[in-house]
């Protein structure tokens, strides 16, 4: 069961990739099959049920592109 | 209201208190210094703000900070620190802030004298920083007259949001005259636009000057040059001295035009009638003072302590209609009636 | 449903202009979530000067003054002066700092001027393309060191949080770093606590925080962080240098 829900504001990401870096379970990739209004590769989380809802990737973001809630 | 006997530069300093100064930045330099002596004994006093600055670039950017968050600010300098002053001022005029600028000058290029001199005028009403933009600059004559300008000078910067220069000189600035001050004629409101903190009713107020969009920036310069236009039109000030039947118009401004009023004065018991300009504010210039000479006019002479600034508007106003000629001392040399009693002979007897 | 992470609302709605990985985002968020968190956000008066962040002025949901280059502490004192009231921060750069301003940095501190300076220290001029500034260090290269940085003609960098912690009027001098989320943590509470001294009347605070610069650096955002950590650090050692407390 996923401790966390994360959303990702796709269109503001500008796919630095410092979330996917930074995520302790290594649940986030780049989206390469999508390209967002900036034309850059937004993130995903493919294993939701890993997420321990930490946050570190939403901490890390420079867009606050990503929200992080405890379910 | 009694008449005091004040030193130029602490009247100036007065003048603005009277005004309803909130804060003054400023640098010690000959011959202002006695501004912020003054002014750092009587505005904590008063309960207002004052700052030594560590240098006039900082003054003038303090200014910039205080004006932007609504206060009625003064920073006053002399030549050099004018100069360093440049890249605020227009910052200041491009975000559209009120402020007064005194500069007390004196002579130069370079680190130049202490001694009283003219050749700012360039710098005063051409711009010395970058970009279009104008000062609204008084030249007072006499201490009197530059406290009443202060006060003026004050309410214009407010209703322009614009800079606005009081262009004195060392003499004004270090000698005594009588003088009195008149009272506030209203308690002044910050203004709407200030950084005074949204307090969660509005959107936030920003200062600022920079447009990378290039049609916004020209609107802004479109927006800047109404207010200029305004100023021509509504802001020219100049007195006539002795001008009817005058045979020679003498143009001069600040404490040389009182040398010229003495060398009027002394051909005039000769019989010979000699007239005077005298630009009360630099920009704009007195245009409406060139619309029509007395028929007697057959020359004019400019006078200023420099080697010829405001020379190179008055023929541009005098549009070749009359000969123009100048007669200045530089240095912090100055002139004497006398010197000016003989050039006005040369040009009247036509040996020029 | 608890919130662990959302968008501050001491930013506000613009998408920012910086670089992808920039960490300039994060200090933005750092700063406007301890106005946020202290209650100051409505009393807040931000300077930004010239360098990358000038544009801050449309980040920040606060009211912002554009301040000349290396002018901000002399504009922040402006402000302070006549509005003590308010919350006043700047928000400089490197190149702002510690190259054209240092006089103005150093007089706000010895005057103890009571703002907050959030310092962003990334060793490179951003907005004019890459250029060496006093904090970039010995042999990186950059535009106007493309042999890397010598000691001969062009110094050692600049270490301002120790050069500052010298002025007794800065009461509280910390240098942070933005490379990963346990440091950017310990960022915020440097920042809170700026901010907490100013809103204590404590004089003159500053934050140091070390950055990354991706595309000058020619590094990805992740490369960006690492490189920061393994040559950054090194040389501008994070710690408190000077606390309100202390008397010098």
């Amino acid at each position: 069961m996923a401790k966390g829900k994360v959303t990702f504001n796709v269109d503001r990401c500008k796919g630095c990739e410092l979330c996917a870096a930074a995520c302790p379970k290594k649940i986030i990739k780049m989206n390469k099959t999508k390209i967002n209004a900036k034309g850059y590769h937004p993130p995903f989380i493919e294993e939701i049920e890993e997420c321990i809802a930490c946050g570190m990737c939403a901490t890390i973001c420079p867009d606050s592109v990503i929200t992080v809630e405890k379910l | 209201m009694a008449k005091v006997l004040m030193k130029g530069n602490e009247a100036i300093g007065e003048a603005a208190m009277r005004a309803g100064l909130d804060a003054f930045f400023g640098y010690p330099i000959t011959p202002q210094s006695e501004l912020p002596e003054y002014l750092s004994r009587e505005m904590p006093a008063r309960g207002k703000v004052f700052v030594q600055a560590e240098s006039e670039v900082a003054a003038i950017n303090m200014i910039y900070g205080a004006a932007g968050a609504g206060a009625r600010v003064m920073t006053s300098s002399s030549s050099p620190g004018i100069a360093l002053k440049q890249e605020g001022i227009t910052y200041i005029a491009g975000s559209e802030l009120p402020c007064v600028i005194c500069s007390v000058g004196r002579s130069g290029p370079g680190l130049g004298g202490i001694q009283p001199g003219q050749a700012d005028y360039y710098q005063a009403t051409k711009g010395g920083g970058n970009g279009d933009y104008h000062l609204l600059v008084y030249a007072p004559a006499n201490i009197q007259e530059m406290c009443d300008m202060i006060m003026e000078a004050f309410d214009k910067a407010d209703y322009y949001r614009n800079p606005v220069m009081i262009l004195a000189d060392g003499m004004i600035g270090q000698m005594m005259e009588p003088v009195e001050f008149k009272e506030l004629k209203k308690e002044r409101e910050v203004p709407a636009w200030a950084t005074t903190g949204t307090e969660g009713k509005r959107a936030p107020n920003i200062i600022n000057s920079l447009y990378l969009n290039p049609e916004d920036l020209e609107e802004h310069n479109i927006h800047l040059t109404k207010k200029y236009d305004e100023m021509k039109e509504k802001e020219e000030q100049w007195e006539e001295y002795n001008l009817e039947n005058a045979e020679v118009i003498c143009i001069a401004y600040g404490t040389t035009s009182r040398i010229v009023k003495n060398a009027i004065e002394t051909l005039k018991d000769e019989g010979i009638n000699v007239g005077l300009i005298r630009p009360k504010t630099l920009w704009p210039f007195p245009e409406k003072a060139f619309k029509e000479y007395p028929k007697t006019a057959k020359a004019i002479l400019v006078v200023e302590m420099s080697t010829g600034q405001m020379i190179t508007d008055v023929r541009a106003f005098n549009e070749g209609r009359l000969p123009v000629y100048f007669y200045g001392r530089s240095g912090g040399m100055i002139p004497t009636p006398e010197a000016v009693v003989a050039e006005l002979r040369k040009i009247i007897e036509g040996g020029k | 449903m608890a919130i662990v992470y959302e968008r501050s609302k001491g930013l506000t709605n613009a998408e920012t202009h910086y670089c992808p990985g920039c960490t300039h985002g994060i200090a933005h968020k750092l700063v406007a979530e301890s106005l946020v968190e202290l209650g100051v956000l409505d009393k807040a008066v931000g300077v930004a000067p010239v360098g990358c962040s000038v544009l801050a002025y449309n980040y920040f949901n606060c009211d912002m003054q554009e301040a000349a280059h290396g002018r901000a502490p002399a504009v922040a004192t402006g402000i302070k002066r006549v509005r003590p009231d308010n919350i006043v921060f700047s928000y400089q750069g490197d190149g702002d700092l510690a190259s054209i301003g240092t006089a103005e940095i150093v007089h706000a501190a010895h005057r103890s001027e009571n703002i907050t300076v959030i310092f962003i220290n990334n060793a490179i001029y951003g907005m004019t393309g890459g250029q060496m500034a006093p904090t970039t260090l010995l042999g990186q290269k950059t535009t106007t060191s493309q042999n890397g940085r010598q000691l001969e003609g062009q110094g050692a960098p600049i270490r301002i949080a120790e050069l500052l912690s010298q002025v007794p009027g800065a009461k509280s001098v910390e240098r942070v770093s933005l490379h990963n989320t346990q440091n950017i943590r310990k960022a915020k509470q440097a920042i809170l606590k700026a901010f907490k001294n100013q809103i204590d009347g404590k004089g003159f605070s500053i934050v140091e925080c070390l950055s990354t610069c991706p595309t000058n650096w020619g590094k990805s955002p992740v490369d960006a962080m690492k490189w920061l950590e393994e040559n950054m650090i090194p040389y501008y050692p994070l710690g408190v240098f000077r606390t309100p407390e202390e008397e010098i």
